[in-house]
């Protein structure tokens, strides 16, 4: 998306008519993929993120397993149609460096320890890109995790913040992440008040710096609280379909006896 | 793992016994490359960096097309330690890379605009090419010492005719801030700079703070498989900026 002169901010809103320390509409969808022991898909306004989860499952080659502790591979990647600008498939620096840093965010989360010579891969492709991909990311792999029951200290919730035209604000989308002056992608653990990743760039002072680390913080544990929602309602008893026919059925043969 | 250097650390004591906030000796060198356009050593105790710095042109991105590219890549040569192979750069090369990038670009330490030949055509492309040859520690603070310094080295070339006449020199790379790079480190509830290798290898958590002269933060990134409060960060922020102003020192003309 390209860069603009215009300003992002007109009378005290965002140009999409947000607050600036509104999150954009939120979905979650769990089970996003049958295949996988855990998966979910999650979308923060137009920026659209599938994960799926595969392990803790045994690590080959064998030479790559670790004996005190099992490892994770994070994959971050975007679909060659997901921006304006096609991407072209394979690994990117900017991808290498995202799973990187996703990945450790996960690391002090996992229970990893309990799980020798095994592996947890995390695949995450963003389908759409509108800004703030990498946290929509994890917040979807989140859920994928505790999903395929994965033993976890806490979910994990993550949230963009930055500055555009000079306020300080959250969940940048895409044209404000272009040109803003700053952004920052955090993520927590959010009961236990704790950051697992943090990366960020442009220009701020401290003081900014800080105020939007509370900003995070705070719309950090928002997220957290769908996301339980999510898995929790994904686990609510669904009608058996095949019993209610076969019910019908024999109601019905009883029927036509008596 | 508990070795030696993390039961030194968590009593606030270090492997070479400096303080818990001291760097290691720093050695900075300009020109040491002569087919390069800048170029500059960084030695930090026994880690030591090469930066060459070359100076092509290019093609502007569609939506710069006034202002030159900044290119920088890391090379984990398998001379500087056991742990590195041959290869395409692997994660923490890239990451390295990036990190350094990212401090340069976000300070504008340099006006891109000023690096354009002719719009939306031709601009100056700063290829910035990392070179560790011994690891033994600390990485980011020593690589991005040695690239600022090398583009402090860096002269542009003549033109003839767009092409570039080597060894002729218009005029030199103007760098306008000047920011530093500090890794700081925590293991346990210790806080440490500069960790050897020995002592990289115990830490729990790394973040690598980019603070300009005008103490803004122009780069933040986390490292590390555990997690900080945000009154830790704070505590890695301040020690950073504080740190910051005492290398930059070292970058005088």
């Amino acid at each position: 998306m390209a860069k603009t002169n215009d300003k992002l901010i007109v009378g005290g809103k965002r140009l999409d008519g947000r607050g600036f320390d509104e999150l954009r509409p939120i979905t979650m969808r769990i089970r996003a993929v049958e295949k996988a022991d855990g998966s979910a898909q999650v979308s923060f306004g137009d920026t659209e993120a599938i994960v799926s989860v595969y392990g803790p499952r045994k690590l080959y080659p064998r030479f790559l397993q670790e004996n005190e502790r099992g490892i994770m591979r994070y994959r971050y990647n975007m679909a060659p149609f997901s921006c304006t600008d096609r991407i072209s498939p394979g690994k990117s620096r900017r991808g290498i460096e995202i799973s990187k840093a996703s990945r450790l965010a996960f690391e002090p989360v996992a229970f990893l320890d309990d799980f020798p010579t095994t592996v947890v891969d995390v695949f995450t492709e963003i389908l759409q890109a509108d800004g703030s991909t990498r946290v929509t990311g994890i917040n979807a792999a989140s859920m994928a995790m505790a999903v395929a029951g994965v033993p976890m200290r806490d979910l994990v919730a993550a949230c963009s913040v930055g500055k555009i035209d000079g306020q300080l604000i959250a969940d940048l989308n895409g044209i404000e992440d272009n040109n803003s002056e700053a952004d920052v992608a955090v993520a927590m653990m959010p009961t236990k008040d704790r950051i697992t990743m943090l990366q960020m760039d442009g220009v701020l002072t401290k003081d900014e710096l800080f105020t939007l680390l509370q900003m995070a913080r705070e719309n950090c544990r928002k997220i957290y609280e769908l996301q339980k929602a999510a898995i929790k309602d994904s686990f609510k008893q669904q009608p058996d379909v095949t019993a209610v026919a076969e019910a019908a059925e024999e109601e019905a043969a009883k029927e036509s006896q008596g | 793992m508990k070795t030696y250097a993390y039961d030194l650390l968590v009593n606030d004591k270090r492997i070479d016994e400096r303080a818990m906030d001291e760097y290691r000796d720093i050695e900075l060198k300009r020109g040491i490359i002569k087919n390069a356009e800048g170029s500059a050593s960084c030695r930090l105790g026994n880690t030591k960096v090469i930066v060459g710095v070359k100076m092509g042109i290019g093609t502007p991105f569609s939506d710069t097309p006034d202002e030159g590219n900044l290119i920088v890549n890391a090379e984990f040569t398998p001379l500087a330690s056991p742990e590195f192979e041959g290869g395409p750069p692997g994660e923490d090369a890239t990451e390295l890379a990036r990190v350094v990038d990212r401090g340069i670009r976000e300070s504008e330490a340099m006006d891109f605009k000023k690096l354009c030949i002719t719009s939306g055509e031709k601009v100056w492309m700063m290829n910035v090419d990392i070179h560790i040859i011994n690891h033994d520690g600390n990485l980011i603070d020593c690589a991005f010492l040695a690239a600022l310094s090398a583009l402090m080295d860096t002269k542009i070339p003549k033109l003839q005719d767009d092409k570039i006449m080597r060894g002729d020199y218009e005029s030199e790379l103007a760098v306008q801030h000047k920011p530093i790079e500090v890794t700081v480190c925590k293991v346990a509830d210790k806080f440490l700079l500069d960790p050897a290798k020995e002592e990289e290898d115990v830490v729990d958590t790394k973040l690598t703070v980019a603070v300009r002269e005008d103490d803004s933060i122009c780069a933040l990134q986390k490292q590390g498989a555990k997690d900080v409060s945000i009154d830790d960060i704070k505590r890695m922020v301040e020690t950073a900026m504080a740190k910051s102003a005492e290398l930059r020192k070292l970058l005088k003309e």
